[in-house]
């Protein structure tokens, strides 16, 4: 690759890249996000290729890493349940569930002709056609900025990041703008950290850049996206890598640092794989590295693998893991702007924070500001997971309510059933509920009932979800991440799972109750770092709104969702059962009664709820209650 | 006592990351990857070369879940046990494989060391829960049937 060695080099090299996208005269764009990989896109991607390189009329070139048959690999296009996804430009046919067996179709009719091929199209509720992104709702109503590129050009192309606007913040703060103004530009743009406190971006990187007498500062990067149901970061980091770095670099400049770091969790080897490809393109183009652009600025970007540990995504404990200890916060005063990374001053965002500066240093804090609510400007990313009609991955402005989101976006709950709660901001969120659904979620709004924005995993759910054993379910999670290094967390969060474990047991008590919300608001006051801070939360946020579910397991040995096994109550139908002794022979613990060609019965208290009889019976006379 | 290859393999990894303490975890996490697992002596070795203490290396190597004393099987399934697969169900995924593989909670690997057995609390692919991993490649929109006609086809690979 040529270096690029300043800034008419810049202008060149984007002219040039633009003119290479504007030949094609049609582009496959065939999305490489980790769920649409995981449905086969691989495939489909090789299958278009080696389709199209027989093809006489179709641009074949080549450039760097991935070769470029017209066909590109993008990040995620956002409707990871209809994956693969193929989208055909200029026509901007937008394809779902591709088949491999599809693709010949597609270069007969689509990219030879024009033509759509109807039936990969998506059908919208009311079965009308979408041909195209925009045609439906659930991309239509989103505002993309962080994830503006995804689904739009070559993941990892150097090029096609520089031919749609890449790089042009970079080059403006490096020539146009002093340090000093781009940290004021964060600042007044109000840019709120997006992993999960909402603590404003503008007061880290002041307060960093003010150490003037720090022989070396640092730029880290949190993308230990550990939430479980959270995968926008991943999303950011496998599908637009240069705009993660651009933003980490702008971050180098504006506060003077020149070493850079980037965390990323175990369980993402498409980010780790694709931030290493990206980080040596830009720093052999000369963006990335030493005297960037020529303009004698530095920085340079290392990636650091997560080793499997969630208490890494709490800031000192990520700094500690890269300097290569077990990932244990401290506690704080010295806060990481002041003492961070190696004991230096340090500022430390997550992956979404650092995509927006780019934007924000181009286009001005103003117009990031018409963005969002007052408090909250911008975007925020949502992965928008469970029971809903379509999961995926959406972009909205911060303030977007609830029920849009589930409803207008997501299309409403998967199989028709009835909305109950969503959970937002994983296991250190809270739950939000009907009343809740106009609410406009922003990092403040979502504060006030109990929940937090967090990273922004939502993960919706119908009436088949019981809402203690949600509760318990991520308690059992908090309580096995712990640390262990202070008290309130490592035995508040064991003692509460205790609880939680007896009451979906059917052997809880009221006092149970009290113990719980007594501990809960114990370790939310006196734990050392966020995860124990936060650990509580989907218990008292359960309780509060789910108050008579958790009684109703206590009293009446009832969960009415039917989840908690050791609560069902297993029946027979007397009208339906034909006697015909199958249950009560397959019954291991001889709990059914009754003779041949008379109704059977279940012993209650004999009954261990295998259900053997269930399965078993021929004319489904046996249910749950 | 240990093939030597094991150790040059170690020297590589530590000269890919440079000879500091710092770089304990990433050699960890590439001789974790290579062998699937931590041979003991290699630990003792690498916490010399990288000038750590040996009790220091052993609390990092158990401190983080990716490491593991224990050899790991061929096939390492990781079952997705997020929130979202878990909304979705995906405890009965485990058990079934676990059932199938004659596995549960405390013991992870099968004895013919084909197969280990794990949950994991997010894989990123929520859109497709619920999920599992073979060996880091994610297979979508799981039930129980598909998780026991994977496990065989693997089988059959091998046989």
């Amino acid at each position: 690759m040529i270096k690029i060695c300043d800034n008419a080099a810049l202008d060149l090299r984007r002219a040039d890249a633009r003119k290479a996208l504007e030949s094609y005269e049609c582009r496959i764009l065939v999305c490489a996000g980790t769920g649409c990989i995981a449905s086969g896109s691989q495939v489909i991607a090789d299958t278009m290729r080696e389709l199209c390189k027989e093809l006489p009329n179709v641009t074949v070139e080549c450039s760097g890493h991935v070769p470029h048959i017209g066909v590109a690999q993008t990040g995620c296009q956002g409707l990871c349940e209809l994956g693969p996804l193929v989208r055909i430009e200029p026509w901007h046919y937008q394809y779902v569930k591709v088949k491999p067996e599809d693709c010949a179709e597609i270069v007969e009719q689509s990219v030879l002709q024009g033509k759509p091929v109807e039936r990969l199209f998506y059908r919208d509720q009311k079965d009308q056609l979408c041909p195209k992104p925009e045609d439906i709702p659930f991309l239509a109503k989103q505002t993309r900025i962080v994830l503006e590129h995804c689904g739009n050009i070559d993941a990892v192309s150097l090029d096609e990041y520089i031919a749609v606007g890449g790089y042009e913040a970079l080059s403006k703060a490096l020539f146009q703008m002093d340090p000093d103004q781009v940290v004021d530009e964060i600042d007044r743009s109000g840019l709120r950290g997006r992993g999960g406190g909402g603590f404003k971006a503008g007061t880290k990187w002041k307060q960093v850049a003010a150490h003037k007498d720090a022989d070396v500062k640092y730029v880290v990067c949190n993308g230990d996206e550990g939430d479980p149901g959270a995968f926008m970061d991943g999303s950011v980091m496998e599908g637009d890598p240069y705009k993660l770095i651009e933003g980490m670099t702008l971050a180098g400049y504006a506060v003077g640092a020149t070493e850079g770091y980037i965390y990323v969790r175990a369980e993402y080897p498409n980010s780790v794989a694709r931030l290493h490809y990206a980080i040596a393109q830009a720093e052999e183009a000369g963006l990335l590295g030493d005297d960037i652009l020529g303009s004698g600025v530095s920085f340079h970007l290392h990636v650091n693998r997560g080793a499997g540990a969630f208490v890494c995504g709490e800031g000192s404990a990520l700094t500690a893991s890269i300097e290569g200890n077990r990932g244990m916060p401290r506690t704080k005063p010295p806060r990481t702007v002041d003492q961070g990374l190696w004991e230096r001053p340090t500022v430390l965002n997550n992956v979404e924070t650092y995509a927006n500066v780019p934007d924000i240093v181009l286009k001005g804090s103003d117009w990031f500001h018409t963005i969002g609510t007052e408090n909250s400007p911008g975007t925020k990313t949502f992965s928008v997971t469970g029971s809903i009609a379509n999961t995926g991955l959406i972009e909205v402005p911060m303030g977007t309510t609830l029920r849009e989101i589930v409803y207008d976006i997501g299309g409403g709950i998967k199989g028709g059933g009835n909305f109950k709660a969503v959970q937002i901001g994983g296991p250190s969120g809270g739950c939000l509920t009907k009343e809740h659904l106009d609410v406009g979620l922003d990092f403040d709004s979502v504060k006030k009932y109990d929940a937090i924005v967090g990273s922004g995993g939502l993960v919706v759910m119908d009436e088949h979800t019981c809402m203690v054993e949600v509760a318990r379910f991520f308690m059992s999670f908090t309580q096995r991440e712990s640390c262990g290094k202070c008290s309130p967390c490592r035995i508040g969060t064991k003692r509460m799972l205790e609880i939680l474990e007896r009451i979906v047991a059917g052997k809880g008590t009221m006092e149970d109750l009290d113990k719980l919300e007594e501990i809960a608001k114990f370790v939310q006051k006196n734990s050392l770092c966020g995860l124990g801070k936060s650990a509580p939360l989907p218990v008292i946020s359960t309780l509060k709104r789910f108050r008579e579910e958790y009684k109703e397991h206590i009293t009446i040995k009832k969960c009415a969702a039917h989840v908690c096994e050791a609560l069902k109550l297993y029946k027979i139908d007397q009208e339906k059962c034909i006697g015909c002794t199958k249950c009560a022979r397959n019954c291991p613990v001889d709990a059914i009664t009754g003779s041949v060609k008379k109704p059977h019965a279940i012993l209650v208290n004999k009954c261990i709820k295998c259900g053997t009889c269930l399965s078993g019976c021929p004319v489904g006379a046996v249910h749950i209650e | 006592m240990l093939d030597p290859s094991y150790f040059a393999a170690a020297d590589g990894f530590i000269a890919r990351y440079g000879k500091k303490s710092s770089s304990i975890i990433p050699v960890l996490e590439d001789i974790q990857e290579e062998y699937r697992y931590i041979p003991r002596e290699l630990l003792t070795y690498v916490a010399d070369q990288l000038g750590v203490k040996e009790s220091k290396a052993y609390s990092i190597a158990t401190f983080y879940k990716n490491f593991s004393f224990e050899p790991k099987g061929k096939y390492v399934i990781k079952v997705c046990d997020g929130t979202a697969c878990h909304v979705r169900h995906s405890a009965p995924i485990l058990a079934a494989i676990q059932k199938e593989l004659g596995l549960d909670g405390s013991k992870h690997t099968s004895d013919d060391m084909l197969f280990t057995v794990e949950t994991v609390s997010c894989l990123g692919a929520c859109g497709l829960a619920p999920t599992l991993t073979v060996n880091d490649e994610v297979h979508p929109k799981m039930t129980p049937e598909k998780a026991i006609g994977l496990i065989q086809d693997l089988r059959g690979d091998e046989a």
